[in-house]
């Protein structure tokens, strides 16, 4: 009794203090106490619930910890690229921990007291390993993708009737889950459990296959309220109010960027899971008599040279040529000849919501200058130089008024309306959504044509030899 | 294991679902005030925070339960703390990144100067 009073008096210091940690998050200057506030909330949770009694198997416990801190060690090492795959992976783990607890937990009971299968538990037992296991394979199909492994195709996969048949799964699934749920004893309740985590691991592959690159955001936001989900799904069936908790606030958390990532996109989370982005396009060409202008790096220096201010928009492109080192370098030399220099960050540049400000932060650029698209828009018409660095769909104009464009109605960076722009691309392929860029044929618009990297390491090169020369 | 025999027909699962609520409140309410810099550590921090689910994995294979049930109950744990680690690790070093002032620049400058 007082030992469970002990284990409660925990956890619920433990949930205040995650509580206090994601609010901390509220600004970079509190935003690391957050992550001590976090720590301390998971030690405390996993000391009190390994001093429980009922934990008797310590090398249990031990060897699976070490081989968590093996794994998990070099995982928080990887490239500030590679955020996106590991964070897919991460819920993939998520999902994995939950289905498998699920698991555990309903063939233990149906052995040893199937009196505690009720009803309440057994929804929440199903609804835990749908979860759990879609999440499991839906975020390692996401991190396959993010990673471009071979096997896994990185361009949207589609084919006639595919909604009808991962509705069809998920109803099957559905329909065997409710057997269980009223019959959690039956003979054959053991056999149907396997095929409905089979079904879930399989949906889960299904739901990932036809999403492509840009999506991924939503996608990885949406996985992540997945993963939180299960965490609560796996409270209601130990009876334990910090998991549902902590689930909660991630499965929020993972709800919250899911729509501001989709209101970023003007999409429905229907549309982004079920709609394909990317495969079908019209095809519209734009006129024949429309064509690129392309300027040099040197020309484009001296252009830069003479602004006051100029603003660098960021894509997936700059994280791909791994540019923005050199981004910085141009950051400094710019100022120092006190031109004013902000970036522009779409919420849905990049691969995961907020990719490109940690990247510019990597490349130690004061977070000051990076500025939201809302905020940064109306101070377009007065910027001299707008730089697109690898960025394509979020500067597209066509979003505004073409309503036949897939990405109509998308709100974008008004890149088009500052005095002169200069596009850096790698080559004269359309962007990720596939569509032309008309940006790219206005008559403000100079193309430099290049690997990010080096086009930029080309301008810092210009601009710090001229300085040198006078 | 006696003691969860003893208590289980007795969910209280209308607290258990008001908890649910009212977390998922302060969840909506916290985070919506997150700052949009900070969404990629953010997104590692709750991954972080729902690897949670470590003590339900710790009480599965920790207990003297059947040895199926303890393996599962290992791999859950496993992949559990490797989300803490690797979370709580990652957000830390992304967040220290974060900086209103520019470090001295280019420190490299007597190399760089030619070029």
């Amino acid at each position: 009794m007082n030992n469970a009073s002990f284990v409660q008096g925990a956890y619920l210091v433990a949930t205040a203090l995650f509580v206090f940690s994601l609010h901390w998050m509220n600004d970079p200057k509190t935003a690391r106490r957050g992550v001590m506030s976090g720590v301390a909330a998971m030690l405390l949770a996993v000391v009190s619930t390994w001093a429980q009694p009922v934990v008797v198997d310590h090398i249990w416990i031990i060897v699976p910890i070490l081989v968590g801190i093996a794994v998990g060690w070099p995982l928080a090492l990887v490239p500030l690229t590679a955020v996106p795959q590991r964070t897919a992976l991460s819920h993939a783990f998520g999902g994995l921990a939950a289905g498998l607890v699920g698991t555990a937990k309903y063939y233990l009971w149906l052995g040893e007291g199937p009196e505690n299968l009720t009803k309440f538990r057994m929804i929440a037992i199903i609804a835990e390993i749908i979860l759990g296991f879609l999440t499991f394979t839906g975020s390692l199909m996401a991190a396959g993708k993010l990673q471009e492994v071979k096997w896994i195709p990185q361009r949207p996969v589609t084919y006639p009737g595919q909604n009808y048949i991962n509705l069809a799964l998920f109803l099957i699934a559905g329909v065997l889950g409710v057997m269980l749920i009223v019959n959690p004893t039956a003979d054959w309740a053991p056999k149907i459990f396997p095929v409905i985590i089979g079904m879930a691991l399989m949906f889960g592959v299904l739901l990932i296959i036809p999403i492509g690159g840009a999506d991924m955001p939503t996608v990885i936001a949406i996985l992540n309220s997945y993963a939180g989900l299960s965490a609560v799904a796996m409270g209601f069936v130990l009876d334990n109010k910090l998991l549902i908790t902590a689930g909660a606030l991630d499965g929020s958390s993972g709800l919250i960027l899911s729509i501001i990532m989709c209101k970023a996109m003007n999409r429905s989370f229907f549309n982004v899971l079920f709609g394909a982005f990317g495969q079908v396009q019209a095809g519209k060409a734009l006129g024949e008599g429309k064509v690129y202008k392309p300027e040099t790096p040197e020309g484009a220096a001296q252009i830069l040279e003479q602004a006051s201010l100029v603003v660098i928009i960021p894509g997936y492109g700059m994280a791909v040529a791994q540019a923005q080192h050199k981004v910085r370098e141009l950051y400094d030399q710019l100022k120092k000849r006190g031109i004013t220099v902000k970036f522009a960050i779409h919420p849905v540049a990049g691969r995961m919501p907020g990719h490109m400000n940690v990247l510019l932060a990597e490349a130690d650029i004061p977070y000051t200058d990076l500025i939201e698209m809302d905020e940064i828009n109306p101070d377009m018409p007065q910027c001299d130089v707008a730089l697109v660095v690898g960025a394509n769909d979020v500067v597209n104009p066509a979003a505004r008024y073409d309503k036949t464009s897939p990405i109509y109605g998308m709100p974008i960076i008004d890149a088009d309306k500052a005095r002169t722009v200069f596009a850096i691309k790698r080559s004269k392929n359309p962007g990720f959504a596939g569509i032309d860029n008309e940006l790219y044929f206005s008559d403000k618009t100079w193309m430099v044509f290049g690997d990010a990297k080096a086009v930029i390491g080309e301008l810092v090169k210009q601009l710090s030899g001229g300085s040198g020369m006078h | 294991m006696i003691q969860e025999h003893a208590a289980a027909p007795a969910t209280d699962y209308w607290s258990l679902l008001f908890v649910f609520a009212l977390a998922t409140f302060i969840g909506l309410g916290v985070i919506r005030r997150v700052s949009r810099l900070l969404h990629t550590p953010l997104m590692s921090i709750t991954n972080a925070i729902s690897a949670i689910a470590v003590v339900g994995s710790i009480i599965v294979a920790g207990s003297d339960y059947p040895l199926e049930i303890k393996i599962l109950g290992a791999i859950a744990l496993f992949a559990s703390m490797t989300n803490i680690v690797s979370g709580f690790l990652i957000t830390d070093r992304m967040l220290k990144m974060f900086k209103t002032e520019p470090r001295t620049p280019e420190p490299k400058k007597l190399e760089g100067g030619k070029s």
